[in-house]
């Protein structure tokens, strides 16, 4: 039987390859002492075998950020974050030895989205009899697929591998281009991250190369390893298009409730960046309790002219979000966008929007942001447009909906904008809706239950969105929104 | 088939049904005429479900079911249809998805198998010409830049797709001109049949020329004062609801 031949090569092939790009990790727990300290900063570094000026870098960072204030500005509201008090680095542990340990909500909503049983036991990070491997076979499907891609994408000349990796691997690299976008002074949760960040991605499209595929799949099962301080990189060099997709529909657990992640985007001339994001981590129990914190900072760099980024986001998960996914147009012509759905049920709070600074001449940017907001959750969307003297012009389409389901969440929206030449043109859209009890009655009455009516009038207020995303990615998010939504009529 | 017992219901303090009895054998069509302000269209939204309004005694049976106890999308799929007086625009989905939506909706709560993508494209296919709706009208969003008359027509195509087997027409010559009126009406009457019946709410005489009913009640204050065959509509158009109180306007 060739498939079973097929399979066991696989499996044969995968085990190199965990080796060979460091995704086997000692399953067994393995922390630094907790707490933050040059001692932890060295700890991590040595685990990593990072050469001295990744040390010395991660040190500058910490000096810098033991100087820093946590900032208050966003609206969002909870406990003061001891940081002595958490782990600042730990290898991936043990998961639950078997599904009956999970908790049955999250079973039924793993049903509801389809996901397959195999990468549902990944997601979880359930080990059985097998011990370290099973993760792998359990995802064993789409870790076959990302090998095959990969030797595509090695003839292409494309670099795509962990940042740990990147760091020993292509160090010119890495040192050109981390932390050039967003700087290790940053803000406080970038700077922390530059000081204590666990692993993430790195990509590197050559000059003029188109990347032969989205790269999805692979992510998928890298992140589990990421740990709660992801670093990211992506370069594309003149000429380059890459689409990159981040994260994943089903729910994911995660023991460790402070996340603090930068992604660095770095588009050069003629180049293109496409970055979408599914976040769906663990928003907390009912009262909203125990979810995770999402302190991220990502920023593309549209830095030769007619470059072009693009993000789209559709944000379900975490008690705490706080996110703007921001594009500088330094080159001429060159272009920013932002997509994003943000939905908030229960007791999260969503404090998100982008940032779409103008420097280059005949730069132009686009935001559309849904945001729709349930229970007793407060979705607020924050951006900011801003056109330099120089940015000769500069355009902005700006569109901003909001959507109250419920008498007692909240909807804000507050943009900054900032024009610093005459030519510059800012367009502003801002909408805030409930979605009607007549709509709901029309579509009750025509056999829909109320959960279906909710989904499919919330699927039309974020269709605009919905559509910048990767297809399969559409189709995922549009089940993932349903169920986020469950419970909030009625 | 459709029984109404001394139907009373209110919406806040408001009662508005007061004692409504009225029976509707399979296969006939009954008009129900009115004043303003008379209890029609409370009517098709108490049979329907509609929150808010309050039923505080009587009963309604719907093949010797209380449809009263159910939820609105139970009664659509126990075959109950209203033809909305003013159809609800729903940005962003495009009609065909929900035309398809409420289709599986209902086929899944009745424990039949849903449609298949080509099947339910044939279906709408031969069902949309006649009502003059364009490939345009399906892919746009749900009554989203409709006019009056389109809007209408939406309404008729949804039933015609659905086969109901209790239709409810609220008012669903106002706003029409003439020829959308035919148009509207000729798709109500192919969907006469035996083990269906309808019940067409109308202010006018005018739209009954078109669906010719076998029964007409003049509904006034809450209940039904007088029933009688297709001529009671002639009639009132020419003496109006001023014997009943109010005037016609």
């Amino acid at each position: 039987m060739p498939a079973v031949q097929e399979t066991v090569e696989r499996v044969r092939a995968l085990d190199v390859d965990q080796y060979k790009y460091g995704f086997v990790t000692d399953i067994e727990s393995e922390k630094a002492p907790k707490g933050l300290s040059e001692d932890t900063i060295r700890y991590i570094s040595a685990k990593k075998n990072e050469p001295e000026w990744m040390l010395e870098w991660r040190l500058q960072a910490y000096r810098r950020w033991l100087t820093m204030e946590e900032p208050t500005w966003a609206r969002v509201s909870y406990p003061r974050i001891d940081f002595q008090d958490y782990y600042y680095y730990s290898q991936p542990k043990a998961g639950p030895k078997s599904i009956d340990e999970i908790d049955p909500e999250i079973l039924k909503t793993y049903e509801k989205l389809g996901i397959p049983l195999r990468e549902r036991d990944a997601l979880l990070g359930i080990e059985n009899s097998g011990g370290s491997k099973v993760a792998v076979d359990a995802v064993f499907d789409s870790v076959s697929v990302a090998t095959t891609f990969r030797a595509e994408l090695a003839s292409a000349g494309v670099i795509f591998m962990p940042i740990s990796e990147a760091i020993r691997e292509h160090p010119e690299l890495v040192k050109t281009y981390l932390g050039s976008v967003v700087p290790v002074s940053d803000n406080f949760y970038a700077t922390l991250n530059s000081a204590v960040f666990s692993d993430g991605s790195f990509v590197y499209i050559p000059p003029g190369v188109r990347c032969p595929m989205e790269l999805s799949t692979y992510f998928r099962i890298n992140e589990r390893n990421t740990g709660q301080f992801e670093r990211t990189l992506i370069i594309a060099d003149e000429g380059a298009y890459v689409s990159y997709l981040e994260g994943c529909t089903a729910p994911q657990r995660d023991e460790n409730q402070l996340h603090a992640a930068v992604v660095e985007l770095v588009a050069l001339k003629d180049a293109e960046i496409k970055y979408s994001t599914v976040q769906n981590w663990y928003p907390g129990d009912k009262d909203g309790k125990g979810g995770i914190y999402n302190f991220v900072t990502k920023r593309g760099d549209c830095r030769g002219d007619n470059s072009k980024i693009s993000w789209t986001q559709v944000e379900t998960g975490s008690a705490i979000t706080w996110k703007y996914p921001s594009c500088i147009l330094r080159g001429d012509n060159s272009q920013g966008e932002f997509y994003s759905i943000a939905i908030s049920n229960g007791y999260q709070q969503v404090d998100s929007g982008t940032k779409m600074i103008h420097l280059g001449k005949n730069t132009s940017s686009r935001i559309i942001s849904k945001g729709i907001a349930a229970g007793h959750s407060e979705n607020t969307y924050r951006g900011q447009v801003s056109a330099h003297r120089k940015a000769t012009g500069a355009r902005n389409f700006t569109n901003c909906d909001s959507l109250l389901i419920g008498n007692q969440c909240g909807a804000h929206t507050v943009p900054y904008m900032e024009a610093r030449n005459a030519s510059a043109q800012f367009e502003h859209e801002a909408t805030t809706s409930k979605i009607s009890e007549d709509q709901l009655f029309y579509c009750l009455q025509r056999g829909l239950s109320q959960e279906e009516a909710v989904a499919l009038i919330v699927n039309g207020f974020v269709r605009d969105v919905l559509q910048q995303l990767p297809m399969e990615f559409a189709v995922e998010a549009q089940k993932l929104i349903a169920v986020s939504l469950e419970g909030s009529v009625g | 088939m459709l029984e109404i017992k001394n139907l009373h219901a209110r919406i806040g303090d408001n009662e508005i049904l007061k004692g409504l009895t009225l029976t509707i054998p399979a296969g006939e069509v009954h008009a129900i005429m009115g004043p303003n302000g008379s209890g029609k269209s409370t009517l098709s939204y108490v049979l329907s479900g509609k929150p808010d309004y309050e039923v505080t005694e009587g009963s309604a049976t719907f093949n010797g079911q209380d449809i009263l106890a159910l939820a609105p999308e139970e009664r659509a799929a126990a075959g109950v249809f209203l033809a909305f007086q003013y159809p609800i625009e729903i940005p962003g989905v495009a009609n065909m998805q929900f035309l398809r939506s409420a289709m599986n909706a209902q086929k899944k709560a009745r424990g039949e198998e849903e449609i298949s993508t080509p099947d339910f494209l044939k279906l709408v296919r031969l069902k949309a010409p006649d009502l003059g709706i364009t490939q345009d009208m399906l892919r746009r969003g749900v009554n989203v830049g409709f006019s009056g008359g389109e809007k209408k027509r939406n309404e008729i195509l949804q039933m015609a797709l659905l086969e109901p087997k209790l239709c409810i027409l609220d008012e669903t010559d106002s706003g029409l001109d003439i020829d959308a009126l035919k148009v509207v009406a000729q798709g109500v009457n192919a969907l006469r049949a035996p083990d269906r019946a309808m019940l067409v709410i109308t202010h006018y005489q005018r739209l009954l020329d078109h669906i010719v009913p076998d029964v007409v009640h003049v509904m006034h204050k809450g209940r039904i004062v007088r029933s009688g065959g297709a001529e009671l509509a002639l009639e009132l158009e020419e003496s109006g609801y001023a014997a009943y109180g109010q005037d016609a306007a």
